[in-house]
């Protein structure tokens, strides 16, 4: 089973859950930038969660089935459409072979996943077929996916009839907005900041800046000056650190960040608000961060998770 | 003997770091070297991987899996089991370097700037053995230290937009080996043959934190 690119506009790559066991060796983990979005998807297609999926960003996409399968697209900010027909997101539908699916960029939201019964299959890198860019690594010579690229899929886990028509629903989604609230652990540097910008850091409106990217989203606002050092030496760290350089203008890192950093980091995004961050606008999107705990935060992580078992058959 | 202060801190919901100094000296690299072996060689249930930085140690967690507080008992019981052992003896590599060159364009600048011969600057990088504190920056890329007081300068102004595979540099008391084509913003002064990554080969990196590098002239 496979599907062709006719058409791809935008950042169209492979990802898998991401490269993990690496980042010693400074490898970033990428893999998908909404994961609650990637495992709806793959789940919906009767994958197993963290499945090689397509992750569609920034522009449209245009795909054809050569042979029948189940296809299931998940996240936000696109419209998709099969053969003639419209369709929602977070549902799994039967493609007969010589269809096309168009997935089509709408204003609001950025990330959809493409899962097909079976899964992407393409030779893993390191242990994964996460394309990282900047490698270039993983999926299709770790580059963006372009028009006359072929997608073999696996063997579907159960006959296709069986797998159409699953959806999640709309209670069970993350609450995607414009405007998002994103609950903060704070630290580990958060003494590098004096009270006041803590104070500013919770109770200004960000927005997210326009050179956002797979690495990182940019938020602009509020300046949070650094007390004194405004460098520390190098340290790991993770997707949703929050690190502030010297511009006092925050930097929220993302799937492809790098593994070690070197400026203050003010707190780190919750996992389970992860999804809301990374499916806002570049250049519109405005962000408030409110404080949590690290045994709430991991709760509601637990909850997200939980969430992805409501899938029904329509 | 005194124990060592450390620190266990969360870096949000997955993450705990581990704080074992504020500036960089071996004897805090070694402890971080073996709390990471330690952890490597008899994991706990939902660890996923540590990343080693210059004075601290970041573990990796599945919330999931385990707790905040679990991974930080199981940090504190390795921390003392850290100290009571041997760091194990470092690898050592050698690496070819042609100095100067195409490649090795800032050496007569950093002489300049160092106010010192080229072959000074040449002998005083090659003479001593360097330890590869972390790595980051690109896949591979290792963080080696400390350079000869002499050689000690900031990094460049402005960052090339692409270095070549392979470039030896140095950069405050740091030196490095850019191991793609990548931008880059310290001193070049030279370059090896050698792969430095190799994503399809069986061990996909010639680095790893904790090696000890020689560096050897070639003409």
């Amino acid at each position: 089973m496979s599907l062709e690119i006719l058409e791809a506009n935008g950042l169209a790559t492979i990802q898998d859950a991401g490269r993990f066991g690496w980042r010693k060796f400074g490898v970033p983990v990428s893999g998908p930038m909404d994961w609650f979005a990637f495992r709806a998807a793959n789940l919906l297609a009767g994958n197993h969660p963290t499945a090689a999926a397509l992750e569609i960003g920034l522009g449209s996409m245009t795909l054809r089935a050569l042979h029948n399968c189940v296809i299931a697209v998940a996240g936000a900010g696109f419209a998709l459409s099969i053969y003639i027909w419209e369709f929602p997101l977070w549902s799994s539908y039967y493609v007969r072979g010589g269809w096309t699916i168009h997935l089509d960029k709408l204003d609001s939201g950025m990330w959809a996943y493409l899962a097909v019964s079976g899964g992407v299959q393409t030779p893993p890198t390191l242990g994964s077929v996460s394309t990282y860019l900047r490698g270039p690594l993983g999926g299709f010579d770790g580059r963006s996916l372009r028009a006359g690229d072929v997608l073999q899929a696996g063997i579907p886990s159960r006959p296709l009839t069986d797998l159409a028509a699953q959806s999640l629903p709309l209670e069970a989604q993350p609450a995607y907005s414009d405007s998002s609230t994103l609950d903060v652990i704070m630290g580990p540097q958060e003494k590098y900041f004096a009270d006041e910008s803590i104070a500013k850091f919770i109770s200004h409106e960000y927005t997210l800046s326009a050179t956002s990217d797979r690495m990182g989203y940019r938020l602009e606002g509020a300046a949070l000056t650094p007390l004194g050092k405004t460098e520390l030496l190098s340290e790991g760290m993770t997707m949703g650190a929050i690190q502030v350089p010297s511009s006092g203008q925050p930097l929220v890192m993302m799937a492809d960040c790098p593994t070690t950093g070197g400026y203050p980091k003010i707190g780190t995004v919750a996992s389970a608000d992860l999804p809301l961050l990374a499916q806002g606008m570049p250049g519109r999107s405005k962000i408030r961060f409110r404080k949590t705990t690290v045994a709430k935060a991991q709760r509601k992580y637990r909850e997200m998770m939980g969430r992805l078992e409501r899938i029904v058959e329509e | 003997m005194m124990r060592p202060a450390s620190r266990i801190t969360p870096l949000g919901d997955s993450a705990a770091l581990v704080q074992l100094g504020s500036d960089i000296n071996l004897s805090v690299h070694r402890r971080i070297h073996t709390l990471a072996n330690l952890i490597e060689v008899s994991p706990m249930d939902g660890i996923i991987e540590t990343v080693p930085g210059y004075a601290t140690l970041l573990i990796h967690y599945d919330p999931l899996t385990v707790s905040f507080a679990r991974v930080r008992d199981f940090l504190r019981e390795k921390l003392l089991q850290a100290e009571e052992t041997l760091s194990r003896k470092p690898r050592q590599i050698e690496v070819p370097v042609r100095y100067g060159g195409e490649e090795g364009g800032d050496l007569e600048s950093a002489a300049r700037h160092l106010r010192l011969q080229v072959e000074e600057v040449i002998r005083l990088h090659r003479q001593k053995i360097y330890t590869v504190f972390m790595m980051g920056f690109t896949p591979g890329f290792p963080y080696m230290g400390k350079l000869d007081d002499a050689l000690v300068m900031p990094r460049l102004a402005m960052p090339r937009p692409r270095v070549r595979a392979g470039t030896v540099a140095i950069a405050g008391w740091q030196t490095g080996i850019y191991p793609l084509d990548s931008p880059g913003g310290w001193h070049l002064i030279g370059w090896t043959p050698l792969t430095l990554f190799d994503p399809r080969s069986d061990s996909p990196f010639l680095f790893a934190p904790g090696d000890e590098v020689k560096f050897i002239e070639e003409k």
